[in-house]
């Protein structure tokens, strides 16, 4: 009896955790499968097996589109994260000199995170506006006679707002993986004759590519994701593949929903392997 | 291999806001020769080897390497090189990549490095493990491929922070013996930075003893040894007893003094006026058991602790005012003459044994 309970003890402690992750990510991932084979119409779903859902859901020119609109989120807010994220940690952890500056420097970073999404997203538009600060600045200065349009409710006022939210996200790991950069590193690089540039391009920048990496990572399945700041800063005039599901949940097409939910899955979970080939985060881990 | 460079440095300070690092000090190290900063932690040691490296400012004075003024200079220019202490290889390059750092940021096109790079890693007998990376690397290996990556720059001095403390005991008597005999062969001025005396004595051609940013001592090891400048040097030394007293008179070359509240002393130094503070060595492995022929050079203690050592017994005395008083005893004069924690021994050693050492102040 003693004997079993001993052997029992690790599954006991594991259970938890696999609680956990099975009722709030296992399950409901299967239950998303599940349905995504079901017949619906305007009144219910149906169990059924039919791959009609997926067939509609990649055949149809309105879904390349938007995937298309959405990689090209992807990829330039994932760009401009990095470069700032890059140039943020770097000032961080290299040229501040002592750690308390650096906390209370990082910590400044993360106050915007201290509201929520939505609320800093909504901020942009007293900026953005037609009749904003911006606007009304630049027409009484006399820098332009019109107030200029593509500053809100465009692809601008959509990446803009991305990037404000994001790019933290992008800092931290990149922070994080700099931080345990051996500072005499930097010295040999000099010692060997490096200029600052050469330090940054020969030792720093390669030794930081996982937390570049995991930043990637956060961004890229952070935008795929994104409906709200489409929505929002867009105004309606663009679309994301998130936002194309929830117009079909909206219309109760919940299998049409759930089949676009797993190609975007697959999508994703490719781009993030495609990322870990890139690079070996294991160290960081 | 291009000529060794000589090191001048001319009362140079660094100030670290309100404190002193080094305090003014002055030093000429000769060209091709091997030379030890020795001292505990926070002399000034290190930072000496840095500015001397460029890597940390002069706050006051200036470094000349051979006949260049080279104090605000930036590293790559002064024709030093630097190994540092945790050897700060590239994790990320292989080795050939890591020695041929330098030629890469000069502009070598990539052949050439990689070629030069790898004559230099034969050189330290690493080519067979050119395309490895470090961290597959022990630490002696680890050494020979940071020597190799200072080295490839072609410098006139190279530079040693503390190379030894990264390995083990074993491997560190044996690295010590490949450095002197790189530096021999390369005939060029080598800098080493360390706290262990005992690895400044075995390398060193010129040890400098630092204590508090100022050099106490700057000589020979056997100078250094056998006539400590000062009660620190003495000390830090080790194998030396150091008795402090009040000077009662000189004559014939030797200082007389007495130990408060215990027996008259004498030593041999330069004449002392009377009833200044003074400070005398005396060698441990010099002290004999027995009565002294001569008043002065010896006193009767109790025997507070043996130790045997093998080939000598430690015996730690205490009694005529001194606490604690180390004595090496061959076996042999010990056990002709077996003595016991408790016993009053009386000790004894030769007028040259006893030296006097410079003031504190100086």
């Amino acid at each position: 009896m003693n004997n079993l309970l001993m052997r029992a003890t690790p599954y006991l402690q594991a259970t938890p955790l696999l609680v956990i992750l099975g009722f709030f990510l296992a399950i409901p991932i299967l239950l998303l499968l599940v349905v995504s084979f079901w017949d619906y119409d305007f009144a219910g779903m149906y169990p059924d097996f039919m791959t009609l859902n997926y067939a509609e859901t990649l055949g149809s020119w309105v879904t390349w589109r938007t995937y298309v609109n959405t990689l090209k989120f992807a990829v330039t807010v994932w760009a401009i994260t990095t470069f700032v994220g890059f140039w943020v940690a770097y000032f961080l952890a290299f040229h501040v000199r002592t750690a308390t500056m650096q906390m209370v420097l990082f910590l400044v970073c993360t106050v915007p995170f201290l509201t929520s999404n939505i609320i800093r997203m909504i901020s942009w538009i007293p900026v953005l506006g037609r009749n904003g600060l911006i606007n009304s600045g630049l027409v009484g200065a006399g820098v332009v006679e019109q107030p200029i349009e593509w500053l809100l409710y465009s692809d601008f006022a959509v990446v803009l707002a991305m990037v404000h939210l994001y790019t933290l996200f992008m800092v931290t790991p990149i922070f994080n993986t700099m931080m345990r950069i051996d500072k005499s590193l930097v010295e040999a690089a000099r010692d060997a004759g490096a200029a600052d540039w050469q330090i940054i391009w020969n030792v720093i920048l390669p030794l930081a590519k996982p937390g570049i990496a995991i930043g990637s990572i956060f961004v890229v399945t952070l935008v795929m994701a994104d409906f709200s700041t489409v929505q929002v800063m867009s105004g309606g005039q663009s679309a994301s593949v998130a936002l194309m599901m929830r117009n079909q949940m909206s219309l109760l097409q919940y299998p049409a929903a759930a089949a676009n939910a797993i190609v975007l899955l697959v999508v994703v979970l490719f781009m993030v392997a495609g990322i870990l080939r890139v690079v070996d985060i294991r160290k960081e881990l | 291999m291009s000529k060794a460079a000589e090191i001048d440095i001319a009362s140079v300070s660094k100030i670290y806001g309100k404190t002193t690092a080094v305090d003014a000090i002055s030093l000429k190290i000769p060209a091709g020769s091997y030379c030890c900063l020795l001292g505990p932690s926070g002399c000034g040691k290190t930072s000496t080897l840095r500015m001397i490296a460029g890597h940390e400012s002069v706050s006051i004075g200036d470094i000349v390497l051979g006949k260049d003024v080279v104090t605000h200079l930036p590293p790559a220019k002064r024709g030093t090189a630097m190994m540092f202490q945790s050897y700060a290889l590239f994790p990320h390059l292989d080795l050939v990549d890591n020695v041929a750092f330098s030629l890469k940021m000069s502009g070598v096109d990539k052949e050439t490095r990689r070629a030069r790079a790898l004559d230099m890693l034969k050189l330290m007998q690493m080519d067979g493990y050119a395309s490895r990376k470090p961290a597959q690397l022990s630490g002696g290996q680890q050494q020979r491929v940071a020597l190799a990556r200072a080295l490839i720059t072609d410098p006139e001095a190279l530079l040693l922070d503390e190379p030894l403390s990264a390995l083990d005991p074993f491997l560190k008597i044996r690295m010590r013996a490949e450095l002197k005999k790189l530096q021999k062969q390369l005939g060029i001025t080598f800098v080493h930075v360390t706290h262990s005396q005992e690895e400044a004595m075995a390398l060193a051609d010129l040890i400098v003893v630092m204590s508090d940013g100022r050099i106490e001592q700057a000589a020979t090891p056997r100078e250094v040894f056998e006539r400590p400048a000062t009660a620190f040097v003495a000390r830090f030394m080790g194998d030396h007893n150091v008795i402090s007293g009040k000077v009662l008179g000189s004559s014939n070359g030797l200082v007389s003094f007495e130990v408060v509240g215990g027996a008259t002393f004498s030593a041999s130094g330069a004449p002392r006026p009377a009833g200044t503070d003074v400070d005398a060595a005396i060698r441990t492995d010099h002290v004999r058991i027995g009565e002294s022929p001569v008043k002065g050079l010896g006193f009767t203690g109790i025997v507070s602790n043996l130790e045997y050592r093998g080939p000598t017994v430690k015996l730690t005395i205490e009694g005529a005012g001194i606490a604690e008083f180390t004595a090496i005893i061959t076996d042999t004069a010990f056990y002709a003459t077996p003595v016991a924690v408790g016993d009053a021994v009386p000790l004894h050693w030769d007028a040259g044994d006893a030296i006097i050492l410079g003031s504190p102040d100086r």
